[in-house]
């Protein structure tokens, strides 16, 4: 691949933008006209070439700038990383799961070489190489989890099995949808479920509960959610609301395509093998709506799926307050054609 | 389900009944790491027909060039254990699924107790290494029939030290339950895997005395018994399958072309469980997941382990 890292902000001045090739394989959520929460697990094989689905962890033209942003948060604010004593070993599941499928995935951007424990990492786009001892913690700048952590886009959390539940022990969160890794923290999978509006009703969290428990290594899933943010702000956490909460009233029919962003979470799971903890991979997705009308077919769904959200879906994602004017923008874009089903943008 | 294509490197007599068997990679690449308790499910074919019989792995997670497991004989079975201690070389190939762990250590238990009954002592030695690894506090409770079945006596004492205690049943020594789960400090977790009388006296004996429900575990797996032929009727594929006496209820839907979901095929996981919507008969449940309320209710059902005294019982699948 050949790819050209960005210079770009997610703060301040959000110089953040998408090229044409980072619009088109844009993982667009939604395959009907409606959307409600259904448990939408599928297996985590590589898929299409191109595709944020191609490879075991994506990398696209953000990297650099996302990691970046990773590191001014985790300047600000070393709890938005944490790991629980006993989770030691998961931390060296991470490393291993992180080095490995980066360097076989990316091998002009990333190498490891191995003399039994004796590990040689080699990260060019963000100027790392460091050799050092599988298990030694002393060889490593920082614990593993955090060294890896702030080498790969996208938030980390890393769950402990037990008493048959999920308990989220360690993560590293620094791009969120509005919760708190510091909340969280010890959690098990219902807790920390439990504010999710219609889905407990449902009974969804405890299939997916029980199917979590028995996902194997070597056979990782994914799943796509999705939320709407204002602004290309990776960091919108509770913590930092005061920041980026006011912002949430300054859309207006005149900045909307360009202000309010459709934010796609790529979310995967892989089962790690020394510790048989959990790795939850959320990795966000940014696109304006004026970017989403580059397709057509995009903006006519679009526009029916926030026509035809239900009301507390729409509360509970924060799109309230410019929901309808997402709507009236994509209106005009809308024949009311039968689009058939499937995410595809053309 | 992915799966590990291995080839049998060694084949040790333990016991009289006891053999130890060592898998490699066919590809000769290391096999994947794993947690200490985790278990294999092996398939053989036997006279035509696919078996997979779940055995822990009890080598070092450490060490994962080759993977270790130890089969008991049980002779009034369905054949999985002979078919390993006849058939199976150095040499034969055979197909294994990645690791599973349905008995790992609690990571935040202040001590732990490791009851061991007979081949029960296997998940335990994968643990060990882990928890020596570890540096954790642990005790060793290992009892066995008689000084011929000592299996693995001598590698225990290397691996445990002081920490292992063995107990002779033919020598009249037998681990007081009672006693040893009375005098523990707060937050220590055990473990059991062994014979059914031992694994439920140590789950009672740790219920009157009082002990949390999740600090307790322990891991059993059953074989399929042998019953009745009955007729199984799925209802979203639409088939009717014939359930001969001597094979389960799975291994028939699977013989029949049906994708079923699966993990451990002991009756420990609940993977594999099916919704009943009617049956004229009985449901035969043998599996150690289901609640007694649950197998009361009669609406679920393992087909792993678990069959049914009736002419046609009809699932969801």
């Amino acid at each position: 691949m050949n790819m050209a890292f960005k210079k770009e902000t997610f703060r301040d001045d959000y110089t953040f933008t998408n090229s044409p090739e980072a619009i088109r394989r844009f993982p667009f959520p939604f395959d009907k006209d409606e959307y409600m929460y259904s448990v939408n697990i599928e297996q985590h094989t590589k898929g299409v070439p191109g595709s944020v689905f191609e490879n075991v962890i994506d990398l696209d033209e953000h990297y650099v700038a996302e990691c970046e942003d990773r590191r001014i948060t985790l300047e600000q604010d070393p709890d938005r990383c944490i790991a629980l004593p006993h989770m030691m070993d998961a931390q060296w599941d991470m490393l291993e799961l992180g080095m490995e499928s980066l360097a076989q995935d990316f091998p002009e951007h990333f190498q490891l070489t191995k003399d039994g424990d004796k590990w040689h990492w080699i990260n060019k786009p963000l100027g790392i190489d460091h050799t050092f001892i599988f298990g030694d913690l002393s060889t490593l700048p920082m614990e593993p989890f955090e060294f890896i952590g702030r080498q790969l886009q996208g938030d980390w959390v890393v769950m402990d099995q037990r008493d048959d539940d999920l308990f989220a022990d360690m993560g590293i969160v620094t791009s969120q949808a509005d919760w708190s890794l510091a909340f969280d923290a010890g959690m098990s999978f219902k807790e920390w479920h439990g504010p999710v509006p219609q889905a407990n009703e449902m009974g969804i969290f405890e299939r997916a509960l029980k199917y979590l428990l028995h996902l194997q290594y070597g056979s990782p899933v994914r799943r796509l959610n999705w939320t709407m943010t204002v602004n290309p702000r990776l960091d919108t956490s509770p913590e930092n609301y005061p920041v980026w909460g006011p912002d949430n009233v300054s859309v207006t029919a005149d900045n909307v395509a360009d202000k309010v962003f459709l934010r796609v979470e790529l979310q995967t799971l892989f089962r790690l093998p020394r510790s048989n903890a959990m790795a939850f991979g959320i990795r966000g997705y940014l696109i304006s709506v004026r970017d989403i009308a580059t397709y057509p077919r995009w903006a006519k769904r679009l526009h029916r799926v926030m026509t035809n959200l239900h009301p507390d879906l729409s509360e509970y994602k924060g799109l309230t307050n410019y929901r309808q004017l997402v709507i009236d923008w994509l209106a005009p874009m809308d024949d009311g054609a039968d689009i058939g089903e499937g995410t595809h943008p053309e | 389900m992915s799966v590990l294509n291995v080839t049998v490197a060694n084949v040790e007599q333990i016991t009289d009944v006891v053999k130890r068997f060592t898998f490699v990679q066919e590809n000769g690449e290391a096999l994947p790491k794993f947690s200490g308790g985790s278990h294999v499910v092996v398939s053989m074919n036997i006279n035509g027909r696919t078996h997979r019989n779940p055995y822990s792995l009890m080598s070092s997670p450490a060490n994962t060039e080759s993977y270790q497991i130890a089969v008991r004989r049980q002779d009034n079975s369905r054949g999985g254990s002979v078919f390993m201690h006849e058939q199976v070389k150095p040499g034969t190939k055979l197909t294994i699924t990645y690791p599973v762990n349905l008995f790992a250590i609690n990571r935040l238990g202040k001590k732990h107790i490791l009851v061991a009954g007979g081949i029960g002592i296997t998940p335990f030695m994968s643990q060990i290494a882990d928890l020596n690894r570890l540096g954790a506090d642990y005790e060793l409770h290992y009892a066995y029939r008689s000084a011929e079945h000592a299996a693995f006596r001598q590698e225990l004492e290397a691996l445990c030290g002081d920490r292992v205690h063995f107990y002779v049943e033919d020598d009249g020594s037998r681990i007081d339950f009672g006693d040893l789960l009375s005098h523990q400090p707060l937050g220590t977790h055990a473990y059991v895997c062994g014979p059914e009388p031992m694994v439920k006296l140590m789950l009672l004996t740790a219920k009157h005395l009082g002990w949390p429900s999740n600090h307790v575990h322990s891991e059993q797996f059953s074989a399929p018994p042998i019953g009745d032929e009955f007729t199984v009727i799925l209802t979203e594929s639409e088939k009717e399958i014939v359930v001969p006496g001597d094979m389960s209820m799975l291994e028939a839907m699977e013989e029949a072309g049906v994708d079923a979901p699966f993990l451990c095929r002991g009756g420990a996981c609940g993977r594999c469980e099916l919704e009943v919507v009617e049956t004229d008969g009985a449901l035969l449940h043998h599996d150690h997941y289901l609640s007694d309320a649950e197998k009361t209710a009669g609406n679920k059902i393992l087909p792993c382990v678990s069959r049914a005294k009736c002419t046609r019982l009809v699932v969801n699948l």
